[in-house]
């Protein structure tokens, strides 16, 4: 046994504090907690397929399957209108894991090693937030390659396309924080997955994502009106495929303050209560 | 600076409606080990939490290193390790990975915490498994890797939460002997278990803990004293033997005490047992039962288990019948 003939783990000491205000720290601790989800990630490829597949399938299912009807056989120009809207639809979809994850690390003890741990409270929860972009870089990708492949044609420049990216992963960073305060809330992963599709079924489905608003009946256009979904799906058509964009991302933008604003703090008031 | 590096007073603690502590006092006096004794439920695991600033207690007080644990958390925090009840290192990551992720999160910098990890991994003999994710490390490999994360910072106190429940009896020597090593590297320690066993193995001093409640504090050997010591146990290959064992460990028995039917090990009748002073009573308990021909399938000195110092202390089990012991599927693991 080793552990008796060498020196202790006091023999040298070597406390070398760095420097940096809360802020810095934060960030800093964030990093790494965000290195250690990204690990856990490439360790488990599958966890990748609600970002991968899943998007494929659904885009391939309505563009296939009724796409035809829905546009009367003009398959193509439904894909034109339908990609954006995948898009959206999955960007929600990609933050279910995230809130599955941390309520796994809590209920393993994972967070209570982090927790005696002199960091900042939120460290944890903004590491494992900030580790999701490569998630909704994914779904971007998967989304626009796999549209490519079927025949979805950019119509607008490449400085769009990447704005479109850019929001599209702020959007997911910021409605991911729902994901994180019901991980918070419930008592086991399953349990967030079920909560997550009740909210996001009703968002996806109540939208402009699959079709126009115009077809639909007056009181469920009032839905799809005030819908987050809405405002960032057309800002993304407007982005990828041409048209207005300007009066669509201000709502986007507001909505994604809005649910950092209302969502961060919950969140973390959910997480330092539980446990 | 004061001799009590940890010092608690009055802890109370209430979730939903039961009491988890009742006024918990305790003090861990530097360079030493204090054992917390107690049955599942007993307010060990509540106990270490408070102190460790996961939980914040309803009533109280608690200082680790004269740095107030309700005011100062972030302060206690620098001084601090735990290790929890189950190994709570993340399983997907190497046993590298996780111990440089708690260097980084110490604020050591990139190298000094590599080489922190590596140090740790070689003190613990962790080196040849550094690059396997800790799932598939077996239990002892755990318990080891999760007290080494304890360690990164080089706390000036150590808090373990049953380090060696559900360990095997060689894996829970080996922890004892890293236990003993980091006090006499300087640390101080406080242990909870439910062995007394392990406490009298590691602990300078014991605290019995039941129903929220210390019921006894005194060292191992005060402890020991009240609850009988060491016991003589054997288990005749026939049950009809029995008086015939009753009456050889008469004749072994420390001073005024006698031989009893063991009740202890409910499931298996037809043991008995007696107190004794030491293990040199083994020779001759053994030449008189070969001489009266008496077979045994079980003969061995033990210490009180806990359920008997319970009952020594309290005169009922362990986990006193006037509340109900909430056990949770973790305990149970």
């Amino acid at each position: 046994m080793t552990i008796l003939d060498t020196a202790g783990p006091r023999a040298v000491r070597h406390r070398t504090a760095r420097r940096g205000g809360p802020p810095v720290a934060l960030a800093r601790h964030a990093v790494a907690l965000a290195r250690r989800s990204l690990i856990k990630t490439l360790r488990t490829p599958e966890a990748l397929i609600d970002v991968t597949l899943q998007p494929i399938i659904f885009l391939m299912m309505f563009t296939y399957l009724f796409g035809g009807a829905i546009s009367d056989g003009d398959r193509h120009s439904y894909l034109q209108f339908l990609l954006p809207g995948i898009l959206g639809q999955s960007l929600a979809m990609g933050g279910i894991a995230l809130g599955q994850n941390l309520n796994a690390d809590i209920e393993k003890g994972v967070f209570d090693r982090f927790r005696s741990l002199p960091i900042s409270r939120s460290a944890p929860l903004v590491g494992a937030v900030a580790a999701d972009i490569v998630r909704y870089l994914t779904v971007c990708v998967v989304i626009l390659v796999a549209g490519a492949a079927m025949g979805f044609r950019i119509g607008t420049n490449p400085v769009a396309t990447v704005a479109a990216v850019a929001l599209a992963i702020g959007f997911g960073l910021s409605f991911c924080w729902l994901s994180v305060l019901v991980g918070m809330l419930v008592r086991s992963p399953g349990a967030v997955q079920g909560a997550m599709f009740m909210v996001i079924f009703p968002l996806s489905f109540g939208s402009n994502v699959f079709v126009p608003t115009s077809t639909l009946p007056g009181w469920l256009q009032a839905f799809v009106h005030v819908n987050p979904m809405t405002p960032l799906v057309a800002t993304m058509r407007g982005l990828l495929v041409g048209g207005p964009v300007a009066g669509h991302l201000l709502p986007t933008l507001l909505w994604m303050a809005g649910f950092l604003v209302v969502l961060v703090p919950l969140a973390l008031r959910a997480y330092s209560r539980r446990a | 600076m004061s001799d009590l590096v940890v010092r608690a007073e009055g802890l109370r603690k209430r979730f939903g409606r039961t009491q988890a502590l009742e006024g918990v006092d305790l003090a861990v006096r530097r360079g030493t080990v204090l054992g917390m004794l107690g049955p599942n439920g007993a307010g060990k695991t509540t106990t270490v939490r408070i102190l460790a600033t996961l939980l914040r207690p309803d009533a109280g007080s608690a200082q680790v290193a004269d740095v107030d644990v309700l005011r100062h958390p972030d302060r206690v925090r620098r001084l601090i390790g735990l290790t929890g009840q189950y190994a709570s290192v993340d399983e997907d990551l190497t046993g590298r990975q996780n111990l440089v992720l708690i260097g980084q999160l110490l604020d050591l910098p990139g190298r000094d915490a590599r080489r922190r990890a590596e140090e740790l991994l070689d003190w613990f003999g962790l080196s040849a498994a550094a690059r396997r994710p800790a799932k598939t490390y077996s239990g002892g490999m755990r318990r080891r890797l999760d007290l080494a994360a304890s360690l990164v910072g080089r706390p000036e106190v150590i808090f373990l939460d049953e380090p060696t429940t559900g360990l095997d009896p060689a894996k829970r020597e080996e922890m004892w002997g890293v236990v003993r090593a980091q006090v006499a590297d300087g640390s101080s320690v406080l242990l909870t278990t439910q062995y007394l066993e392990e406490a009298d193995a590691l602990a300078d001093e014991i605290v019995v803990v039941d129903g929220g409640r210390v019921i006894a504090h005194d060292t191992p050997e005060g402890l020991k004293r009240r609850v009988g010591g060491q016991r003589l146990l054997v288990r005749p290959a026939d049950p009809a033997r029995l008086p015939e064992v009753l009456k050889v460990l008469d004749d072994v028995a420390a001073p005024g005490m006698s031989a009893v039917l063991d009740t202890a090990t409910g499931s298996r009748p037809g043991a008995a047992t007696v107190p004794v002073t030491g293990d040199a009573v083994l020779g001759p308990v053994v030449a008189a039962l070969a001489g009266a021909g008496v077979e045994v399938t079980e003969l061995g000195l033990h210490l009180p288990s806990l359920d008997e110092v319970f009952f020594t202390l309290t005169g009922a089990p362990a986990g006193g019948a006037d509340y109900d012991t909430p056990t949770t599927a973790k305990e149970l693991v």
